[in-house]
C-alpha cells in the first residue's frame, strides 16, 4: 500500500512540487494582492474580475475530474446553471432569503451531478465526454421548454443581490473570500489520500481494481464533489447577475468552463483562474473592437494548443523546470 | 508559482484595459459629446437583423452630420451576441467603463429582458425600439425603459382579429413559433377574434428554427378552416411561406400573418409564393406616403435594399430620441429631464408620415395598417397598406387596468373566449 501511494505521488510531482506550508503563504499572498484590486480598479472591471473569480471556480470543479480523474465533462455548464437557476427561482418566485436559495441552488446542483455521475461513471474517455454532453443538453432543454417555472427563453429575472452586496466591491470581496475558502479545499481535496485514488484510476483503472479499490464509487464522490463546486460558483452567478436563462446552463457554457481549465493548464487546478482570466478579458477587448472576435478567440485557442498544449501555467512550470535542470 | 503567474496576467491585462479606456471617462461637461451606447446581435442567430439595426441608427445619425441638438454624438456600438448573458455584459461596460448616456437596441427577448432588470437598478435610460415583450410596457413596466417606436407584441395582432372577423373568416387554424413571442401576437389575435365570435380550431406552436413544416402542413391541409395565421420570424417565415405554397396550401386557405412574418427582411429573399400574404403593422414601406417613399428611397440608394422593420425602428427610434433631446436643450445628463421629455415628444417627420404618441405606460400608439403583399415598382415585393385602423393602443378597446388583470400570453393562457 505504501509503495503504490510513493507511486502515485511520484507520477503527479508537479502538484506536489511545492510543500505545502510554502503553496499556503503563497496563496494567502495572492489572495491579499487580490483584494487590492478593487482599490484601483473601475466599477466595470471590478465586475469583470468578480465574473473570472465564479468561473475560475467552474474552472476548477472540471479540472478536479478533468487533471486528476482523467474524466472530461461537458456537462459541468448544467451543473453550474442548476444552481443559478435554483437560486433566482427561489428568490425572486417563491420569496426565500438569498442564503436559503443559494444553499438549495447548491444543493439541487449537486443532486443533478449525483444523476449524472450515476450514469457516467462506468464510462471514460470520449464516452463519458459524449454522455455528460447528452445529460447537459437534456437540463438545457427543461430549462428552455418548462416555461411556467423556468420562463423559457426569457428566463428569470429578480433583485437576488440585495443590500450591503449591491456595492460591487464588497461584492467582489465577498466573492474572493468564498473563492478563497474554495481554492483551498479543492487543492486540500485533490491532494488527499481521496484525490490520490483518482489520480490513481487515471493512471491506471486496472490497477487500482485490482488493488480493490472500487472504482465506479470514487468516481461516483469525486463527480460528486466536482459538481458541489460547480453549483457553488453558479449559485454565486445568480448574484452577480440576477438573472437567469437557458444560455447559461448551454452547452457553450460548459465548453467555456473546459476551455478556460484547458487554457490555464489540465491538472494544475489554479490554472483554471489564468484561464478565466485570459478568455474573459479577451472576449471584452476584443469584441469591442470586432464583430470577428470569435474567429479571434478561435486562433488564440488554436496557437495556445500548438505552441502551450500543457496549458499556460503548464508551460509556464515546464520553463521553471528547465532552469532549475540546468542550474543543477 | 501558479498563483503569481496569475497574479501578474491579471493585473497586467487589467492595467492594459484601463489604460485604453480611461481617456474617455468621465468628461460629461456639456459640449462634450452625447454618448450613445447601441446593443445589436452581430453575431448568432440573428445577425442579420442586428445588421440592419446597425445600419438604420447610422443612417440617421449620418443625415443629421453626426449631431443632436447642437452636441456631437459618439456612437458607441457592442455586439450583444444574441445572448442575455453577453448582453447584462456588455451593458455593464457600456453603462460603467463607456460611460454613456443612454442605451438603445437589442433584439431578441431575453437579450431586452436580461438588460432592462439591470438598467432597473442603475436608472439608465434604456430604450428599446425592437424588443416586443408585452410586459415590459405593461405589467412589469420599468420607468426608464422606454419603447421608443417600437411596439408590444400583441398590439397590433388585436385588430387583425378584429379585421378577420369583419372578412366574414369564421374557423382559424393558428401555427406560431413556441417562445413568449409567438405566444403574445398569436394571443392577442386569438383573443379578440373568439370575443367576437370566431372559432381557433386548433393551434400549432413549434420550436425556433423548425426545418421542415410539413407535419403541420400536412394536417392543416385537411382541416376546415377559413384561413391560417401563421406567426413567424427570420429564417423561420422564409421557410414557412415557401413550403406553404409548395404544399399547394396557397390556393386554398388566405395566409394571415403576424408583422414579421411578412417584414421585408424576409420577403426580400421571396418570390411569387409571398404575393397577397395580409399582415398588420405601423410601418408598409409600400405606402404611398410621400414621407415614407422618400425614407424607402433614400435607403435603398445607401443599402441596395429596401428597409426592414429592424432599419426603420431603429431609425425612428434615434430620431424620437434626438427630437425629445432638441427639446430640452441637449441635456442629457439630466436624466430625469430627458425620460419626461421623451415620454412628452410626439414624434414628427418620422418615416411613417404621421405624428406619434407614448401612451403613460411608454407604449407607442400607431395607427395600424392592415398590409397585403404585392409587387412593387422594379418586380420586389412589398407590403402595401389596403386598410387603417387609426390610434391603436396597446391594450386595444379594452380598460388599461382591466386588461393588465388578465395574465400575460402564453401557450396556456391565449385569451380564449369560453363558450357560455
Amino acid at each position: 500500500m505504501s509503495v503504490m501511494q510513493a507511486n502515485l505521488v511520484k507520477t503527479t510531482a508537479p502538484a506536489q512540487r511545492l510543500s505545502g506550508g510554502r503553496m499556503l503563504m503563497i496563496g494567502a499572498a495572492v489572495v491579499i494582492a487580490v483584494a487590492m484590486l478593487p482599490l484601483v480598479l473601475s466599477t466595470y472591471q471590478i465586475g469583470l474580475a468578480t465574473e473570472i473569480l465564479i468561473f475560475g471556480i467552474l474552472a476548477m470543479s472540471i479540472d478536479i475530474l478533468a487533471g486528476f480523474a482523467g474524466r472530461t465533462s461537458l456537462g459541468h455548464g448544467a451543473i453550474f446553471g442548476t444552481s443559478t437557476y435554483v437560486v433566482v427561482y427561489t428568490v425572486s418566485v417563491v420569496g426565500l432569503s438569498p442564503a436559503l436559495g443559494l444553499l438549495l441552488g447548491v444543493l439541487a446542483a449537486t443532486g443533478v451531478a449525483a444523476i449524472f455521475a450515476l450514469l457516467a461513471v462506468r464510462t471514460s474517455g470520449v464516452y463519458f465526454l459524449l454522455l455528460t454532453l447528452a445529460l447537459g443538453m437534456i437540463v438545457w432543454g427543461i430549462c428552455l421548454r418548462w416555461t411556467p417555472v423556468t420562463g423559457g427563453e426569457n428566463g428569470l429575472r429578480g433583485d437576488v443581490r440585495s443590500g450591503i452586496l449591491l456595492e460591487p466591491r464588497i461584492f467582489f470581496w465577498m466573492v474572493l473570500a468564498i473563492v478563497a475558502v474554495l481554492s483551498f479545499a479543492i487543492w486540500r481535496f485533490v491532494r488527499s489520500p481521496f484525490g490520490l485514488t483518482l489520480r490513481g484510476i487515471r493512471d491506471s483503472e486496472s490497477r487500482m481494481r485490482s488493488l480493490g479499490y472500487n472504482v465506479p464509487l470514487h468516481l461516483f464522490i469525486g463527480f460528486l464533489v466536482s459538481g458541489f463546486f460547480a453549483g457553488i460558483a453558479g449559485g454565486i452567478y445568480a448574484f452577480f447577475n440576477n438573472f437567469v436563462s437557458p444560455s447559461t446552463v448551454a452547452l457553450t457554457q460548459s465548453v467555456e468552463g473546459l476551455l478556460m481549465m484547458i487554457v490555464g493548464g489540465v491538472g494544475t487546478l489554479f490554472g483554471s483562474f489564468v484561464g478565466a482570466t485570459a478568455i474573459i478579458i479577451l472576449e471584452n477587448i476584443v469584441s469591442s473592437y470586432t464583430e470577428r472576435w470569435q474567429s479571434v478567440l478561435g486562433l488564440a485557442f488554436i496557437v495556445v494548443m500548438i505552441f502551450a498544449p500543457e496549458g499556460i501555467v503548464g508551460k509556464v512550470r515546464a520553463f521553471l523546470d528547465r532552469g532549475r535542470k540546468s542550474k543543477a | 508559482m501558479d498563483r503569481r503567474a496569475f497574479l501578474q496576467t491579471s493585473s497586467l491585462s487589467l492595467a492594459a484595459i484601463g489604460v485604453g479606456l480611461s481617456p474617455w471617462s468621465r468628461s460629461a461637461a456639456q459640449g462634450a459629446p452625447i454618448k450613445i451606447g447601441l446593443m445589436a446581435p452581430l453575431t448568432g442567430v440573428v445577425a442579420s437583423g442586428g445588421r440592419e439595426m446597425v445600419e438604420g441608427t447610422q443612417f440617421f445619425l449620418e443625415q443629421n452630420k453626426n449631431q443632436i441638438a447642437g452636441r456631437k454624438v459618439e456612437l458607441i456600438i457592442e455586439d450583444d451576441g444574441s445572448n442575455p448573458d453577453v448582453s447584462l455584459q456588455k451593458a455593464r461596460r457600456l453603462v460603467e467603463q463607456s460611460n454613456v448616456h443612454f442605451l438603445i437596441g437589442d433584439l431578441l427577448a431575453n437579450t431586452g429582458l436580461a438588460v432592462s432588470n439591470y438598467v432597473k437598478g442603475t436608472g439608465t435610460p434604456y430604450f428599446i425600439p425592437i424588443i416586443a415583450v408585452d410586459d415590459l410596457t405593461q405589467r412589469q413596466r420599468i420607468k426608464n425603459v422606454i419603447r421608443v417606436a417600437g411596439y408590444s407584441a400583441s398590439a397590433f395582432t388585436h385588430p387583425l382579429g378584429d379585421w378577420a372577423l369583419k372578412q366574414g373568416y369564421k374557423r382559424f387554424v393558428t401555427i406560431s413559433q413556441d417562445y413568449s413571442f409567438g405566444h403574445e401576437q398569436c394571443g392577442g389575435f386569438v383573443q379578440t377574434f373568439t370575443e367576437g365570435g370566431g372559432e381557433i380550431v386548433q393551434q400549432f406552436w413549434h420550436p425556433l428554427n423548425t426545418s421542415d413544416f410539413s407535419p403541420y402542413l400536412g394536417q392543416i391541409a385537411d382541416m376546415k378552416v377559413d384561413a391560417v395565421f401563421a406567426m413567424e420570424t427570420g429564417a423561420d417565415a422564409t421557410r414557412f411561406i415557401r413550403q406553404y405554397a409548395d404544399f399547394g396550401l396557397k390556393r386554398k386557405f388566405p395566409l394571415i400573418g403576424a408583422m414579421n412574418t411578412t417584414d421585408q427582411a424576409v420577403i426580400r429573399t421571396l418570390g411569387a409564393e409571398c404575393e397577397g400574404i395580409i399582415s398588420p403593422a405601423h410601418f408598409a414601406e409600400g405606402s404611398d406616403n410621400p414621407v415614407t417613399q422618400k425614407f424607402v428611397k433614400e435607403y435603398n440608394e445607401k443599402y441596395k435594399k429596401m428597409p426592414s422593420l429592424y432599419g426603420f425602428s431603429m431609425y425612428s427610434g434615434i430620431m424620437w430620441i434626438a427630437q425629445a433631446l432638441e427639446k430640452i436643450g441637449g441635456k442629457v445628463e439630466d436624466r430625469d429631464a430627458f425620460i419626461d421629455s421623451v415620454m412628452k415628444t410626439e414624434l414628427t417627420n418620422s418615416p411613417l408620415g404621421k405624428s406619434v404618441k407614448l401612451d403613460s405606460y411608454g407604449n407607442p400608439i400607431y395607427d395600424v395598417y392592415i398590409r397585403k403583399v404585392v409587387k412593387g415598382p422594379g418586380g420586389k415585393f412589398w407590403n402595401v397598406p389596403t386598410e387603417t385602423y387609426p390610434s391603436v393602443s396597446q391594450f386595444w378597446k379594452y380598460d388599461p387596468e382591466t386588461y393588465l388583470k388578465q395574465p400575460t400570453y402564453s401557450r396556456d393562457f391565449q385569451g380564449i373566449k369560453k363558450k357560455g
